[in-house]
């Protein structure tokens, strides 16, 4: 009985319309920002920040620009990798050709840039659906793919192919310890699922959930399509952009294009249907999850006696993202949100059964 | 076939109704609609008032969504013209007929089954709704007010429905009738001068059907909603509508007041069949 | 014409390629026609057949290796069937679609894991010297590879037998009214289960021959897998539910990339094979969105 909404009356549509309603809820969103803000980076050692909680802070930015395209407003895409390279191909060449502009400034253009590609390679949605349209954002994965390979300009003519980011400098102040990275990554972390949560349940939010729903229904409401469908990429491609700048600046430090193939682009899909479509919880779940089952699968049969080769390891991984994944969709198709808020559900009526 | 269900004691006759009917405000003209082979439509032509509620019956298959779809700008008819508030329009996409005031429920539902029965009325306001996208990214301003204004109004609708108590109830889960009242609240959200209902009571029983009658009563009497809805219970059809049209195998039958309509040797022959010897 | 020889042996050879990609495309037609569910598996299941063929081979006389997997391929048919479409039926179209990719990269990850990742040689008998055709027109000959060319004569037997299998037979039938509506299909009395066992087992025995042809051609190893991306620009053009289309739409990818290779690629930096298909498919999309051979579709509402 200890999530009960009892005694708890909300006197205002404000109140009403709150991100966390319930006063439990808002307990618990205190505790998970004060362990994130300040338990962590008291206590955790190098190697989980630097290899486990950089990534998962960035793949979960990821996957909510993700999950707003598909989870929100119904548009599948199969390209998030090459918007996540073209944020970091732009933010580096921007830092790179004009340094006098400050590093956010950078962010903040890559992620604009990224938007704009997004749209043109989003203009096929208003013609085509469902798989037509897989088809059509996998155009934009192998097109970039094969433009910072091959096109010199964008890696500023490196032999190698692959190119190094200038230092994390924010108007003075260097990021270059792990925690100073975690905190970095934190706090854009914390923006965009803000930002995300405010527009998923504003007019723009429900105009992509129209779309996503029954889009001739959508019309008759005077949703224009276009409208809504575009900003969707328009949205989506940017958080996507501003993840790649993170992930190639904070986490990788120096990269190369195959950073961002399609196996990113699968990655990303597989975080929003096992965390959740249409949940910003369900991303972070979803990250957290394929960030993490790799590592585990990495120690766990060291644990238990089990000497696997890497080879090994990555099948085994192949294998088990593969069943989950139809696990998932036929179980519980949205994902670990929607058993995160069963539980709750159950947890409100404990020790009753319904 | 005829339904006969006898509901409770019938409402005031039309003439003391406290009803404007005011001039015309949409009409359709020559219309002939053609799928491929299929004639859904021949040369209709009929007009609705303002502030009435036109009724438009006919055996099934006889082109009446059709035309409903028509009126909406889904479909394009071949020939034909629609004049609505005394312009002709060409080309009309749904949500230009939705700018223009003009609101539809559907036959099979066509709700946001994701969503709550809140957002689902709140859909409704879109048009209406203005802050910018980062007024709404970032929940200040007008992202914040739009919001609270928006929800006080659709929370009206919600009491006048009453529907409030699955407002938070996503729509996927609710029985068959309610489902209908709300896509019927989401409709009255976007402040329609027309609406075009499509079946609103099928599948109903008596209690809901005295229920959405009410309803759709007190929206035209409060709102001065002019209503034109498609209904196979001729007494509902008899009692609320103040002129009916009968369309069948997609051409007009008859058009007139629902004494006229019922008395009408065609209509009766479409609906009864002629007798055969 | 002499100048003429260079461009016409880029054209067959893409024509050639362009039959392999189509005989991957077929896979995907015929479940795609008979289920409705777009297989994003089939390169996965053109992997295993592939890997399964060559490591039997090993062992056992090819003829009995070549039935074995046959029956290995059914064997994953019926599992996919059970486990993972029965589960999923009356579901939106992108739940299933998505399914598949979950099957791929199971099928992968077990395919390796069973058979091991190294390349492995894929002997069919088939001459490997080029045959040099026309020499008495064009100096040198045009080079033709023998695989090629018992590759397209293999689809092309194929594309025949399955062609009129759809429109000639009562199981044809049936699996073309799966196709439209399960739950109608279902409820005439079709069984629908038996039905999708076949049609994943023929889509099974398809991606063998294009395991087949593409092993001999590249040596079986994890990239076959990726073929099938290759594939989904041909089902575009081609229209997901036409089987002379996807047959169409791999000559016009085979032949337009490597004609774009050859003509637009040393000015631009090379490898446009990596992406032209696709964006020849968005520009079709774009213009027609039913594909060049598909079926148009109406929305009642």
């Amino acid at each position: 009985m200890i999530y009960r909404e009892t005694g708890q009356f909300r006197t205002s549509y404000a109140e009403d319309q709150a991100i966390f309603r319930l006063r439990q809820d808002k307990i618990g969103i205190a505790v998970i920002l004060a362990i994130a803000w300040i338990g962590i980076p008291f206590f955790a050692d190098e190697y989980l920040l630097r290899a486990i909680l950089v990534p998962f802070l960035i793949l979960a930015i990821a996957a909510i620009g993700l999950n707003l395209l598909l989870g929100y407003c119904g548009q599948i895409s199969l390209g998030t990798g090459a918007f996540m390279a073209i944020g970091a191909y732009a933010a580096y060449n921007l830092a790179l050709r004009l340094p006098a502009l400050p590093l956010l400034l950078d962010f903040l253009l890559a992620g604009l840039i990224a938007a704009a590609v997004g749209v043109v390679f989003g203009l096929p949605s208003l013609r085509i659906k469902g798989l037509y349209l897989a088809v059509a954002t996998l155009a934009a994965q192998f097109f970039a793919d094969w433009a910072f390979l091959r096109l010199p300009w964008f890696t500023n003519y490196t032999p190698s192919g692959s190119v190094t980011a200038p230092p994390l400098d924010f108007f003075g102040w260097v990021a270059d310890t792990p925690r100073e990275k975690y905190f970095v990554c934190l706090a854009f972390a914390c923006l965009t699922a803000l930002l995300a949560k405010n527009l998923v349940r504003s007019r723009i939010g429900r105009s992509w959930m129209a779309i996503r729903d029954m889009d001739i229904a959508a019309e008759i409401i005077g949703i224009r399509p276009m409208t809504a469908k575009l900003s969707a990429f328009a949205v989506s491609s940017f958080v996507a952009g501003g993840a790649g700048v993170l992930w190639a600046f904070v986490h990788l430090g120096s990269w190369e294009p195959l950073a961002f193939s399609i196996d990113m682009s699968f990655r990303l899909l597989f975080m929003v249907i096992i965390g959740g479509m249409g949940s910003i919880l369900g991303s972070f779940l979803g990250a957290a999850f394929i960030t993490v089952l790799p590592i585990f699968l990495n120690q766990a049969p060291g644990l238990v006696g089990i000497q696997l080769s890497t080879a090994m390891v990555s099948h085994l991984e192949f294998m088990i993202f593969g069943s989950l994944i139809v696990l998932f969709l036929i179980w519980e198709p949205h994902g670990l949100a929607r058993l995160w808020q069963i539980g709750k559900e159950k947890m409100r009526l404990w020790p009753f059964p319904y | 076939m005829l339904a006969t269900v006898t509901p409770s004691p019938p409402a005031a006759p039309i003439a003391q109704r406290q009803r404007a009917i005011g001039e015309v405000l949409l009409a359709v003209e020559n219309i002939s609609l053609r799928f491929g082979g299929v004639r859904a439509l021949s040369n209709v032509s009929f007009d609705i008032r303002k502030g009435e509620i036109r009724a438009i019956i006919g055996p099934n298959g006889a082109g009446k969504s059709s035309m409903l779809n028509v009126i909406n700008g889904f479909y394009h008819p071949q020939e034909g013209r629609i004049l609505w508030k005394g312009r002709a329009r060409s080309r009309m996409r749904p949500h230009e007929a939705a700018k223009g005031g003009i609101a539809r429920t559907f036959q099979n539902i066509a709700l946001f089954k994701g969503m709550t029965t809140l957002d689902n009325i709140m859909t409704g306001r879109i048009l209406k709704m203005r802050a910018s996208f980062i007024e709404q990214a970032l929940y200040l301003g007008r992202g914040r007010s739009e919001e609270l204004r928006e929800r006080a109004f659709v929370e009206r609708i919600i009491d006048f429905l009453e529907i409030a108590h699955i407002r938070h109830t996503p729509v996927g889960k609710l029985p068959y009738g309610l489902q209908k009242r709300v896509e019927l609240a989401r409709a009255l959200a976007m402040e329609p001068e027309l609406l075009l209902l499509d079946e609103p009571m099928a599948g109903m029983n008596l209690e809901e059907k005295e229920d959405m009658c009410r309803f759709i009563l007190d929206v035209n009497e409060e709102f001065g909603t002019t209503i034109a809805l498609i209904e196979h219970d001729m007494s509902v059809v008899m009692d609320i509508s103040d002129r009916v049209v009968v369309l069948d195998y997609g051409k007009l039958l008859a058009d007139g007041t629902p004494e006229q309509v019922r008395n009408d040797p065609a209509v009766i022959a479409a609906y009864l069949g002629v007798a055969h010897g | 014409m002499a100048e003429l020889g260079p461009l016409l042996e880029v054209v067959l050879g893409g024509l050639m390629s362009g039959v392999l990609y189509a005989l991957v495309a077929l896979g995907f037609v015929l479940i795609f026609k008979a289920s409705g569910v777009f297989n994003f598996a089939q390169g996965a299941m053109v992997l295993f057949a592939a890997l399964s063929l060559v490591r039997l081979a090993e062992w056992l006389p090819f003829p009995l290796a070549f039935l074995l997997t046959i029956v290995i391929m059914t064997a994953v048919a019926w599992a996919i069937e059970r486990l993972v479409l029965r589960p999923l039926v009356g579901q939106h179209g992108l739940i299933l679609f998505m399914a598949t990719i979950g099957v791929t990269f199971f099928l992968d990850g077990f395919g390796q894991t069973i058979w091991g990742s190294n390349v492995y040689q894929l002997d069919l008998g088939i001459p490997a010297s080029p045959w040099f055709l026309l020499e008495s027109l064009f100096p040198g000959g045009i080079l033709v590879s023998p695989i090629d060319v018992f590759a397209a004569a293999i689809a092309g037997a194929l594309v025949l037998a399955l062609s009129i299998f759809f429109h000639s037979t009562k199981i044809g039938r049936a699996l073309r009214a799966v196709a439209d509506d399960h739950q109608a299909a279902q409820s005439v009395g079709i069984p629908l289960n038996r039905i999708w066992l076949i049609v994943w087992s023929t889509a099974g025995i398809v991606a063998l021959v294009a395991g087949m042809a593409w092993g001999s051609k590249l040596g079986v190893q994890f990239s076959l897998s990726l073929i099938a991306l290759k594939a989904l620009p041909v089902l575009i053009l081609g229209g997901l539910t036409s089987i002379p289309g996807a047959i169409v739409g791999g000559l016009i990818v085979g032949a337009g990339e490597k004609l774009a290779e050859f003509y637009i690629g040393p000015s631009i930096g090379g490898g446009i094979e990596y992406w032209f298909a696709y964006v020849l498919a968005l520009a079709v999309l774009l213009v027609r969105p039913q594909g060049l051979f598909g079926e148009k579709i109406i929305e009642r509402v």
